[in-house]
């Protein structure tokens, strides 16, 4: 059964290859006249390495909270894309959630890794969940929920990932502001000091 | 499950466990030998070193990074320099390109061997284990001869790498090249030959295309389901590009796709040829010029300090695609963010539906067939009903070694 299967998926897979591939250009194009302004920025970085300079390509993307679902619906239909990781960054006002993810993957040196960032406000720190589209994103929204406190709506599974359970609530260690730099210090500095000298 | 008719029962096994390299805990919910349910909690050696990293500056980082893993202690910092040098737009020589994918490989010929022993330690064949990690002795031996160092290599640096290798160096290579090409016909053969290791392997832990593609798995775990997917063959970086490198997967040697742990074998020995292959094109191939392209580091350090970006480094570890983020703001020559995700983090998930399924006898083989890098168990706690009572490391190992012989019967 099992065998038939991925033949089955295999045969669909080179079918789906055979679809038109987009240029780096192009995918920037296809998401902005999708989306508009709601795409804020877009950025095609290009290296060349080796010897043969063949070039690697990586876009950059800034793109609007209330578009993000959608964005990743297109992004789906589009190809299937591979989500390597998302990352967060705390900006103070806001947090930014960059997703790294890879498309036009298997087909030699034909892949583009597009990074999306998103900025998610510290007052209202909430996102919607990708696992829908893609199962694959449990682990890395899990940990953002714990590590940057952002509440991904949708979930699947909402338990911490990495943080042991006695880690005190509402502090994310990955938030640079002082009320998170004053609860860290005090996880770790003085830890001793109730232990009397001999 | 129905809590009130409940005819299972629960089997954790970890956070510490031998086919586990690091500690992680399974929670299995298991129907007399059949696993029905599994649950995977992780973090029991987080270490903080993303959150340490942000507090060092990026040469020192690359020291941090190689003591993410003890295995993957070239791809590591590997990505982190790649991901420092997108972001600040640091070119690399060409030569640097070669000496990498020379280092890169040679981990990778490194890691699969360990893993190749684990694997029939695991279903009770130690005499293969010996001599696995014999030929892998040999890897280490290269490995030490020309960075002074057997694990943490401290190769790499940003815009670069640090030892060159020299013409003198050049027998030494070629003398370990030709005994693992003159062995690994014989690696070949006791691995994908043998009878016994077809009938513990074939249709045992198979993850479909479907779940390896929705999961995001990666690696030879996901090559062994048939994705194609292989950062040195889908992205030009380092040297890679100029070598052609191809997408190893199993049915190059069979024909066909199976997904199970004796495709994810298939795929580790193929890898393990494709790597001396490359290895050696590499040392031919390599140009000749400067390993790094900023040897000053007090220098380096103050351009990166200055220059505000973000950028990624992906590679592809001997256990799949590791990524590196890192943002600059310009003025601190601490990175504002330091992101790591190393393959296992991607290959957690696909161990359910490879597990589900599956007799408890199979677990650690299943288990160990993504390669994971966690460490090992020492205790299992079997809750039967009300009976509790405690399977050791031993025990378990036995478990899976009577099926062995049985099947050897």
């Amino acid at each position: 059964m099992a065998d038939e299967k991925i033949q089955k998926k295999t045969t669909e897979k080179k079918k789906e290859s055979t679809n038109k591939q987009l240029s780096p250009e192009e995918v920037v194009k296809y998401f902005k006249d999708e989306f508009k302004t709601k795409i804020k920025s877009a950025e095609i970085k290009k290296r060349a390495t080796g010897s043969k300079k063949k070039e690697f390509v990586n876009i950059w993307m800034k793109i609007d909270k209330s578009i993000f679902k959608d964005f990743i619906k297109h992004l789906c239909g589009l190809t299937y894309p591979h989500l390597a990781v998302c990352c967060g960054n705390d900006l103070g006002q806001d947090i930014e959630l960059v997703y790294n993810f890879s498309i036009y993957y298997g087909k030699n040196l034909q892949e583009i890794s597009l990074n999306v960032g998103v900025n998610v406000p510290k007052s209202k720190p909430e996102i919607e969940t990708i696992c829908d589209w893609i199962p694959g994103a449990l682990i890395t929204e899990r940990e953002k929920q714990e590590m940057l406190g952002i509440k991904v709506l949708g979930i699947p599974d909402n338990r911490r990932l990495f943080l042991p359970d006695d880690f005190p609530e509402k502090l994310y260690p990955w938030r640079k502001d002082e009320q998170t730099m004053k609860g860290i210090e005090k996880l770790y500095k003085n830890l001793h000091a109730g232990v009397k000298k001999k | 499950m129905s809590q009130i008719t409940k005819t299972t029962y629960q089997l954790p096994i970890g956070p510490i466990h031998p086919a586990l390299k690091e500690p992680v805990m399974f929670k299995f919910e298991i129907d007399g030998e059949r696993i029905v349910d599994v649950d995977v909690e992780l973090g029991h050696v987080h270490r903080a070193i993303e959150w340490t990293g942000m507090r060092r500056n990026p040469i020192q980082i690359i020291y941090l990074a190689e003591r993410i893993c003890g295995i993957c202690s070239f791809v590591h910092p590997m990505a982190f320099c790649r991901a420092v040098e997108n972001a600040c737009d640091i070119q690399v020589p060409e030569r640097a390109d070669y000496l990498r994918v020379f280092h890169g490989e040679l981990e990778r010929i490194c890691s699969h061997l360990l893993w190749a022993g684990v694997a029939a330690h695991e279903i009770g064949f130690d005499t293969v284990l010996f001599l696995t990690w014999e030929m892998r002795e040999r890897a280490l031996d290269l490995t030490e001869y020309l960075t002074g160092n057997r694990v943490t290599k401290a190769i790499l640096t940003i815009g670069g790498v640090r030892r060159d290798i020299k013409p003198e160096n050049i027998p030494k290579i070629k003398e370990t090249l030709n005994y693992f090409k003159e062995n690994f016909e014989k690696l070949r053969h006791v691995f994908l030959d043998d009878k016994t290791f077809k009938m513990r392997c074939k249709g045992c832990g198979v993850l479909t295309y479907d779940d390896a593609l929705k999961l995001c798995a990666v690696g030879p775990t996901t090559r062994a389901s048939g994705v194609r997917k292989d950062v040195r063959a889908d992205q030009p970086y380092a040297a890679y590009s100029d070598l052609d490198v191809e997408y190893m997967t199993p049915d190059i040697l069979t024909g066909e796709v199976n997904g199970d742990v004796y495709d994810r074998i298939i795929v580790r020995l193929l890898e393990v040829k494709q790597s001396l292959d490359l290895m050696e094109r590499a040392v031919d191939q390599m140009p000749s010029g400067d390993i790094v392209s900023e040897p000053k580091i007090p220098k380096l350090l103050n351009y990166i300090k200055k220059t505000a970006g973000e950028g990624i480094g992906r590679d592809e570890a001997p256990r799949g695609e590791v990524i590196h983020y890192v943002k600059f703001d310009g003025e601190h020559e601490e990175p504002f963010t330091w992101k790591v995700r190393a393959s296992t983090y991607a290959n957690v998930l696909p161990w359910i539906p490879m597990l589900k399924g599956e007799q408890i006898a199979d677990i650690p083989i299943v288990a160990a067939s993504t390669d994971p890098c966690m460490s090992c168990t020492n205790r299992v706690t079997v809750i039967d009903k009300n009976k509790r009572y405690m399977l050791d490391k031993e025990q378990l190992h036995k478990l899976s070694v009577e099926k062995t012989r049985r099947m050897m019967r």
